[in-house]
């Protein structure tokens, strides 16, 4: 039996919805039994590689560099997950979206700080001109939300997706 | 005077039910459920939400329960693909119009708006989002008005002048500029007229209107029991 090649991306989020993933504790044995993690920032690989059976995307697209990830991610991957609400509806990340740029940055690195004042500009990507959901850039197959999603609703999925099932998320929704 | 007695069919059920009673109230009465956001117990139906609408047969458009009247031999029905569809698209305007961030609003967990979106199933929105600068009202000693997470049921605004009679509630412009306000659009802290009763906020089905000092999800509300205030006085129901 061919292993189903699974990567996770961390868009604009922060995270938890990784924590999420590995909280599904001791049945992550399982799925590494049946899958290969080959992309994601629990792995090591640099680049994003081609043939990938499902992606869990967390987090909304807010600078040039995730779009540009995205659009790779998906011209690579079968099924693509939203994967929290960060990435389905833009969540806490969309919450600068009335603020324009550059206003936003001067009030946070320059207004907002006592010493080295300075908005970054080495080695970070520029941001678009509003953190937006994933599925207004690329077609999404399944979404998942929730702030995390639980643990439980992932490892439904992911079990689902490891068996050949189209996985049905619908029973399990959570916002928030 | 004696209320005349009609029968309305619902989903093909026979139903009896009484002259000037709703659509919604003549299903109620049969144990049927229909979704509500804008309607609470107690108060005059409105239809501002649209998420109660049905179809009836001979009538080519659909027509909210909560204020059609039920008239004799009408055939209803409730739950269709069609209806489906319309009230999701309902409830993803009411996500893209204003901002309804779950994760970190007092109401998560107990958001009648959200509970609703689960029931729906509406997994993700399909319309871009607008994500509006609202403001949000801190003037008033003991609660708050988050522009925000306001879907316009315009609730707090009936419950204010039908129950507690202060009129302190308002809806101001039209259309997307529509807004809720107090007292002659002057902060909430300043409106004389208000009694600090917070019936507003209990019957207030999201985040929008609420009580300070609650941290995310910690916000519970209580309508039932300002409905059951309003119905001792003779409300209908």
């Amino acid at each position: 039996m061919n292993r189903l090649k699974l990567a996770t991306v961390w868009l604009d989020g922060c995270s938890g919805c990784h924590m999420s993933l590995l909280d599904i504790d001791a049945a992550i044995i399982d799925v590494a039994g049946k899958a290969d993690l080959v992309y994601g920032p629990l792995v090591d690989a640099q680049e994003f590689p081609e043939g990938v059976d499902v992606t869990l995307v967390e987090g909304a697209v807010s600078s040039q560099e995730d779009l540009k990830k995205l659009q790779k991610i998906r011209s690579r991957t079968r099924t693509l997950v939203a994967l929290g609400d960060c990435a389905v509806t833009s969540n806490v990340s969309a919450m600068r979206n009335g603020l324009p740029v550059q206003k936003m940055l001067q009030s946070i690195y320059i207004e907002g700080v006592s010493a080295a004042k300075g908005v970054p500009t080495d080695g970070v990507p520029a941001l678009l001109p509003q953190a937006r959901p994933v599925r207004e850039f690329v077609k999404v197959d399944l979404y998942l939300p929730g702030c995390p999603p639980p643990a439980k609703a992932i490892l439904g999925v992911l079990g689902d997706l490891l068996a050949g099932r189209k996985p049905d998320s619908s029973a399990k929704l959570k916002f928030g | 005077m004696a209320q005349k007695k009609i029968s309305i069919r619902i989903d093909g059920e026979l139903v009896g039910a009484t002259e000037g009673m709703t659509i919604l109230e003549a299903a109620e009465g049969a144990g049927k459920e229909i979704p509500t956001l804008c309607h609470m117990d107690g108060l005059t139906a409105v239809g501002a939400c649209r998420l109660c609408v049905v179809e009836v047969a001979g009538i080519g458009r659909l027509l909210p329960a909560c204020t059609t009247p039920a008239q004799d031999g009408m055939s209803v029905t409730t739950v269709s693909a069609q209806l489906t569809r319309y009230r999701r698209m309902v409830i993803e305007l009411l996500l893209v119009e204003r901002n309804h961030v779950c994760s970190v609003c007092v109401s998560n967990g107990h958001c009648e708006l959200q509970s609703l979106a689960k029931s729906l199933g509406v997994s993700s929105v399909r319309y871009p989002y607008n994500y509006p600068r609202l403001p949000v009202d801190l003037s008033h000693t003991r609660f708050v008005l988050d522009h925000n997470r306001c879907v316009l049921c315009t609730r707090c605004v009936r419950v204010c002048a039908e129950v507690e009679g202060a009129h302190v509630w308002e809806v101001t412009n039209r259309g997307i500029k529509c807004r809720i306000t107090s007292e002659m659009n002057q902060p909430w802290g300043s409106a004389s007229s208000c009694t600090n009763c917070g019936k507003c906020v209990q019957s207030c089905p999201t985040g929008a209107l609420i009580e300070k000092g609650f941290a995310v999800e910690e916000m519970t509300k209580r309508h039932e029991n300002i409905s059951a205030l309003a119905l001792a006085k003779g409300a209908r129901p």
